[in-house]
């Protein structure tokens, strides 16, 4: 008892004291799903390879980000980017964009001369992939990744499909794309250009493959019945794309007449402006709200001189002239004719009214069904034909790049797990991590950065690429932009902000623990957490 | 205000820390190595903000002063809760004695510690010294204590942790309390419920009228700006004091998670003027970034629910946004407005 006057008791720590006890609700860590990456029809991780760039590791943001999609460099140009539309950043200043930081990335890429890694072990079976369009280079890509050989056979003479002979240069300059291409490729994949498949079984029988993957596309231009004088000169979309590849450009005149709402659409009409038409007109029957192309293109086209024929059918193509009749929108929306005509001057029609698929490879397969003019494909992407799967635009789906290459993946998932005799079965989602769960007061105040355009003239006269890219200073502000949204991102806040001293920090890229010994479950962690990557849980009791 | 805002990050220096930041700006909170000066296992109630702003005020001067510091407590929650018999959550050497004598017994620890660094053959003494205490050991009992340290000039760092009510003892009424709060002292009952209007005082602004060196107003909120005016007190010598804004679940009747958010509300409305002053003179203000309505803010108290009831009390709550509105304007919380209170000294210009 050696202690001072009226000390009875050894000087203790607060440690003994487990106010752990106390809590009713538990936080946990947890991961959400972000909206954009809910929204991308590639599968991308998007806040995933965003997280790399924002420290400035862009390799491996881009390795990242090529684990679904390996042309990044395209469709950072193409794609429609789903994801900046779902981006929790557009509620708070305006959405991150993603879209411009993928092509830096594919951009560097190229630029660096990044490479796909080769498989590491050969399974030692081989797929047949028809079409070298996105869908069919996805699934090759993916499919070699995972050891098997694969032999893509194009009809063309080029690979690329739609992204060569449907998307123009100014959107897609053709050296991004081959180099895209070539990196596949690299890694294994043998591609046969003008190569027809003619006989699917025969061909899968002689070169003994094992599975088959499908995605030639749909190239055959839609035709609807119009009275034109015998002079009259009526094009259609698919033919004067395709023909800009090659030597003869289409010869379309002053003034050319393009008749469609889609993008396709828009892409002849720009495409006519750059030869040197004094006037593209779209003929549409419907209003500009109801087209389906994408909004930003119709105003690209009317910055650049396109003009718009709102509410009007062909009703006589003539020589030098058609003839149009007026239409009105009835209470449903629908176009009715109006019977009030008017004449246009026109050197020459060209029809943009969809496009169809060419399915003749596909005789005498039996067990397939079809629908609309397209194959039915399973959850799987697998026809009725067991080992005969088909993805892209000839199967029932959106049409476009994105889709695309989101069914060569899956359709690669797929394949594998039926050559091992398994089923692929997609991960749950998670819980999405929607504005609410976020807490914006911690994000800085910053404006997207926009890309540069091409100045006006060189837009009506050349076949430049129209969009620009983002430098290096620029991609890396951008990618900063991005909140995260539903993954830790090493804010510290949680570590901070707990008056119990009850989170533990593990050091950078460990994130952190919940000390359960001492936290008392007050929730300030869940309330601060900017990102929403904590979770509320009433104790089992 | 004095710390540096990097724009360029994703959420700036908003958060407490940021993995894309160099180290040496990243907070004092965000380091594994921080000093913890209150412990876990400490007994303050879910959410406590006081707790919070306590580790948040010691760790940063621990930092400040190569760990040479010395803290004495005044009686009060965080006394209670910190140091049960024989525990103690306090990981610095600190001292308490009676309720209203934290600043007295501060000025004999910093008058012992120049004795010793005189013998020592030193200018200057190492050893740091803070006092700290609730709103009630400061603005009311040891007031008299506290006034005579500044006048006095000792070289003492005193902080308030200002939870707005006596919470240790049962929520009593402080010169501190704001008007038409409920407390077990004012009641909403009667003509004019919860505590009176017009009655109180504003320590930080009598601080500043004893022209001691330095002066600050902080809140768990805002840490990185509390960081920095620890660290800048602590690189002064002299009498200074900072009153940082506590917010209290149990004695407002707030939800335990909502600590961080109430304490953000009370400076967004300009009901709680953050800002800094050096002899007597208004230095620097913390800028109104998203204004908000002082209903945002009163709302989440059950301590103002008799200002919400079926029939809302309207003009009371107008009065608290008159309040807000002159805090505003005197200390220019908005845009490039400038202060207009203050206690100029023309020896210290």
């Amino acid at each position: 008892m050696n202690k001072p006057f009226a000390i009875t008791l050894n000087v203790g720590s607060s440690l003994a004291n487990k106010t752990g006890t106390w809590r009713t609700f538990r936080p946990t860590y947890i991961k959400r799903l972000p909206p954009c990456n809910n929204a991308c029809p590639a599968g991308e991780d998007t806040q995933g390879w965003l997280y790399h760039a924002e420290s400035g590791d862009y390799e491996t943001a881009w390795r990242h980000l090529t684990q679904a999609n390996p042309m990044p460099a395209v469709m950072g140009r193409v794609c429609y980017h789903p994801c900046e539309g779902a981006c929790n950043r557009g509620q708070l200043d305006s959405a991150v964009g993603i879209n411009s930081v993928e092509r830096f990335l594919g951009d560097e890429a190229i630029k660096q001369g990044w490479k796909f890694e080769a498989p590491s072990k050969e399974t030692g079976k081989r797929i047949l992939v028809v079409g070298a369009g996105p869908s069919g280079l996805s699934a090759a890509y993916q499919l070699r990744r995972m050891g098997h050989q694969v032999v893509i056979f194009e009809a063309g003479p080029l690979a690329g499909g739609m992204m060569r002979f449907g998307i123009p240069k100014y959107r897609l300059p053709r050296e991004v794309l081959d180099s895209e291409v070539q990196r596949i490729i690299d890694m294994g994949v043998e591609m046969r250009l003008n190569t027809k498949v003619e006989d699917l079984l025969k061909t899968m029988k002689d070169e003994k493959f094992d599975a088959a993957f499908l995605a030639v596309g749909a190239h055959i231009a839609k035709r609807t019945a119009i009275p034109a004088a015998e002079s009259a000169k009526i094009l259609d979309a698919v033919a004067v794309l395709r023909s800009m590849e090659g030597e003869d450009k289409p010869m379309l005149g002053r003034r050319v007449v393009v008749y469609g709402g889609g993008n396709t659409a828009i892409d002849v009409a720009r495409t006519a402006k750059r030869l040197g038409a004094e006037e593209a007109i779209i003929v549409y029957r419907r209003t500009r709200d109801k087209m389906p192309a994408h909004d930003f293109e119709v105003e690209e086209a009317l910055q650049e001189g396109v003009m718009m024929r709102w509410l009007s059918t062909i009703k006589h193509v003539g020589e030098g002239a058609i003839q149009v009749e007026k239409m009105e929108l009835d209470e449903n929306g629908k176009p009715v004719p109006t019977g009030e005509f008017d004449t246009l001057e026109a050197d020459s029609v060209v029809l943009a009214l969809g496009q169809d698929v060419d399915l003749g490879l596909l005789n005498g397969v039996p067990d397939l069904t079809f629908q609309d003019g397209v194959v039915q494909v399973g959850d799987n992407m697998m026809t009725g034909y067991a080992g005969i799967f088909a993805g892209g635009d000839m199967v029932p789906s959106d049409r476009t790049v994105t889709v695309g290459i989101g069914h060569g993946k899956l359709a690669a998932r797929h394949i594998d797990a039926w050559l091992n005799g398994t089923t692929y079965v997609k991960p749950a989602k998670p819980e999405l991590a929607n504005f609410e769960k976020l807490n914006t007061w911690y994000y800085t105040d910053a404006d997207k950065t926009v890309r540069p355009m091409l100045d006006i003239i060189r837009r009506q006269s050349t076949f430049d690429e129209v969009q620009g890219g983002l430098n290096e200073d620029n991609a890396l502000f951008e990618a900063r932009r991005c909140l995260s949204c539903g993954n830790c991102f090493e804010c510290d806040n949680c570590y901070g902000v707990c008056p119990d001293n009850a989170v533990i920090k593990l050091g950078p890229g460990k994130g952190f623990e919940f000390n359960y010994d001492y936290c008392k479950g007050c929730g300030v962690c869940v309330e601060e957490c900017p990102c929403g990557a904590i979770k509320m849980e009433s104790e089992q009791t | 205000m004095g710390h540096q805002d990097v724009k360029f990050y994703q959420t700036g220096t908003f958060t407490v820390g940021n993995r894309l930041l160099p180290p040496e700006q990243r907070s004092v909170q965000s380091e594994i190595e921080r000093t913890n000066s209150l412990n876990c296992g400490h007994r303050a109630c879910q959410g406590c903000g006081e707790a919070l702003g306590a580790r948040y005020a010691i760790d940063a001067a621990m930092r400040a002063t190569n760990n040479q510091l010395v803290a004495v407590n005044a009686t009060g929650c965080l006394e209670v809760f910190s140091t049960p018999y024989p525990e103690t959550s306090w990981q610095i050497p600190w001292i308490h004695s009676l309720f209203g004598n934290a600043a007295a017994v501060a000025t004999g620890v910093a008058a012992a510690a120049k004795v010793r660094a005189r013998k020592a053959g030193q200018q200057l003494p190492e050893v740091r010294v803070i006092a700290q205490g609730g709103d009630g050991g400061t603005t009311d009992i040891g007031f008299g204590c506290l006034s005579g340290m500044f006048e006095r000039n000792d070289d003492v760092l005193y902080i308030c942790y200002d939870n707005q009510a006596y919470m240790n003892t049962g929520v009593q009424r402080s010169s501190a309390t704001p008007p038409a709060a409920r407390t077990a002292t004012t009641m909403p009952v009667g003509e004019h419920p919860g505590n009176d209007w017009g009655q109180g005082k504003n320590v930080p602004l009598i601080a500043m009228a004893h022209g001691i060196p330095y002066v600050a107003t902080a809140s768990v909120s805002d840490l990185r700006d509390l960081e920095y005016k620890v660290k800048k007190a602590m690189s002064m010598r002299g009498a200074r004091y900072i009153h940082i804004f506590v917010p209290c679940p149990l004695g407002w009747g707030s939800a335990s998670h909502d600590t961080i958010k109430l304490a953000r509300l009370a400076k967004e409305t300009g009901l709680f003027p953050v800002f800094e002053a050096e002899y007597g003179e208004v230095t620097n203000v913390s800028k109104i970034r998203q204004k908000q309505p002082v209903e945002a803010y009163l709302r989440l108290q059950r301590r103002f629910a008799h200002l919400f009831g079926k029939k809302p009390q309207v003009e009371l709550i107008a009065r608290f946004q008159a309040m807000a509105d002159q805090n505003i304007h005197k200390f220019g919380l908005l845009g490039n407005d400038k202060a207009v209170v203050g206690f100029p000294d023309s020896e210290h210009k």
